[in-house]
């Protein structure tokens, strides 16, 4: 009887593949991680990494369990919607240890133009100033709490309003005059500008009270001669008042 | 007889068992062991996305900011994973976009004669598509899509090839010089898994990104896509992006 032998080359053959697929199990069982594949073709572990990176930033919440005042403060005004740590950067390791790191404090102008220099992108109606005109070179928390940023109703000062008159004053001969000498303002003025405008000289004798030839004034102060000086012109025709010198 | 049946048995069962093992390795492991859950997260009741209201949005740039002070990005001007882009629109229908330094320094008035027609920022950042083209094209599984919806790269296992950087049609990864790995957005993963806000929409000072449950009725992102027309960066590409933007102008691209 013929026995079924199986031929010495396919018994090689067979030998061969079962040790190449014993190799690819054992070198998947090194190289792949073991993660893999669990939740979809890649390293579940992974997962679990990224959401161990540490937290720089705490967070609102955290900021308003100690600071309760600013918070307070800070809740019905125009800055309610605003995060501590967009101005004070970012602040978990404060939050985890209070005294050995302190948060940033802008006190500059610089931090508050982010936002608010003005930008024709911006959207309409989101508050803005010109950072060259308003209060030039003053620090924001001069005039606005950034907690509560609402701006003084009553201006301190002619320049908050009216700055490039100011700066100009500034440089010249008038320097040391102040706004009241030629300008009457009443004190509604400051409160609702347009309902009272200030005073404005209106004659050449206004200005020869220092610059006529017989004024009681410093005698460094230039004179002129009322009677023959521009002719039928008002002073201010010809000589730009808050910059005198100019031609 | 008997003997040869045996042995055909025998070279049946020698060769069934590594096939086995082969077919079981390939299913990955058994789903006795995959039964492990996070502590106090469940990816599985997750679903994320963020909404970009572009009418609030005043370019301070505090997001781009934030952003890399949170994931510790590189500081050069030319790795970002969120940033914020001007367009400027002028009347003979010519537009320009600028970003510069992706907005984190502000931007400053453009000093032009032309007529304008309308100018406005946009916030980018990485789309976190439902249909993700640089998933497709990681060839080690290195990027994928968590359950909760959010693209992440595996920095142990990017070879940084690159392939998905060229694959994003928002511009969104850049190689990280220092790893050699593709980087990108992440939702700040591990914010939200905290149950913390992203760091850009945390220091958002107008509310223009709104990020929270595209699934869940009761979320700040729902309550915006009921409210308003929503749009996606390059629809036709059918990506599904699943940041979308309010007030959307049609020449952002």
């Amino acid at each position: 009887m013929r026995t079924f032998r199986i031929p010495d080359q396919v018994a090689r053959l067979a030998v061969l593949f079962a040790v190449a697929v014993v190799a690819l199990v054992v070198v998947r069982h090194i190289f792949v991680p073991k993660s893999f594949g669990k939740l979809g073709h890649y390293r579940a572990a992974a997962v679990d990494e990224i959401a161990s990176q540490s937290v720089r930033y705490a967070g609102m919440q955290t900021c308003v369990e100690c600071h309760t005042e600013e918070a307070e403060k800070k809740s019905s005004s125009f800055h309610r919607g605003l995060a501590c740590e967009v101005c004070h950067g970012p602040a978990s390791e404060h939050a985890s240890d209070p005294e050995a790191k302190k948060p940033f404090v802008p006190r500059e102008r610089g931090a508050c133009l982010y936002c608010h220099n003005y930008l024709p992108s911006r959207p309409t109606g989101f508050p803005q100033i010109l950072e060259k005109l308003h209060n030039p070179m003053k620090p924001c928390p001069t005039c606005h709490n950034p907690h509560d940023p609402t701006p003084p109703h009553v201006p301190g000062t002619c320049s908050a309003c009216h700055a490039s008159i100011a700066r100009i004053k500034a440089i010249s001969h008038h320097d040391s005059l102040e706004c009241e000498t030629c300008h009457e303002a009443s004190p509604q003025h400051r409160q609702d500008p347009r309902s009272a405008l200030p005073k404005k000289p209106t004659n050449r004798e206004f200005c020869g009270k220092c610059h006529a030839q017989n004024a009681p004034s410093a005698k460094e102060i230039r004179r002129i001669d009322l009677a023959t000086h521009g002719g039928r012109y008002l002073c201010w025709q010809c000589h730009y008042p808050h910059y005198p010198e100019g031609r | 007889m008997a003997t040869t049946c045996e042995r055909r048995e025998f070279l049946l069962k020698l060769l069934q068992l590594p096939c086995s093992a082969v077919l079981l390795s390939m299913c990955g492991p058994l789903p006795l062991f995959a039964d492990e859950k996070k502590e106090g997260y469940d990816a599985g009741e997750h679903y994320y996305g963020m909404g970009i209201q572009v009418d609030k949005c005043i370019g301070c740039g505090r997001c781009a900011e934030a952003c890399k002070a949170e994931n510790d990005v590189l500081r050069q001007p030319y790795y970002f994973r969120t940033w914020v882009e001007r367009y400027v629109v002028y009347g003979d229908g010519e537009v320009t976009v600028d970003s510069p330094e992706g907005g984190i320094h502000g931007f400053s008035a453009a000093e032009s004669d032309r007529e304008v027609l309308r100018s406005f920022f946009v916030p980018k950042l990485c789309n976190h598509c439902d249909n993700p083209p640089c998933v497709q094209v990681c060839p080690v599984g290195a990027t994928f899509k968590s359950v909760d919806g959010v693209i992440l790269v595996d920095k142990d296992y990017c070879i940084g090839c690159r392939y998905c950087i060229q694959a994003c049609p928002y511009g969104a990864r850049y190689l990280d010089p220092r790893t050699k790995t593709a980087d990108k957005c992440t939702f700040c993963y591990h914010r939200i898994t905290k149950g913390l806000l992203p760091a850009c929409v945390e220091v958002c000072p107008t509310q223009a990104r709104v990020f929270g449950e595209l699934k869940a009725m009761s979320s700040p992102l729902r309550r915006l896509m009921r409210m308003s027309q929503l749009q996606v960066l390059k629809p036709y590409l059918n990506t599904e992006p699943k940041v979308l933007y309010s007030e959307l102008d049609r020449e952002v691209r």
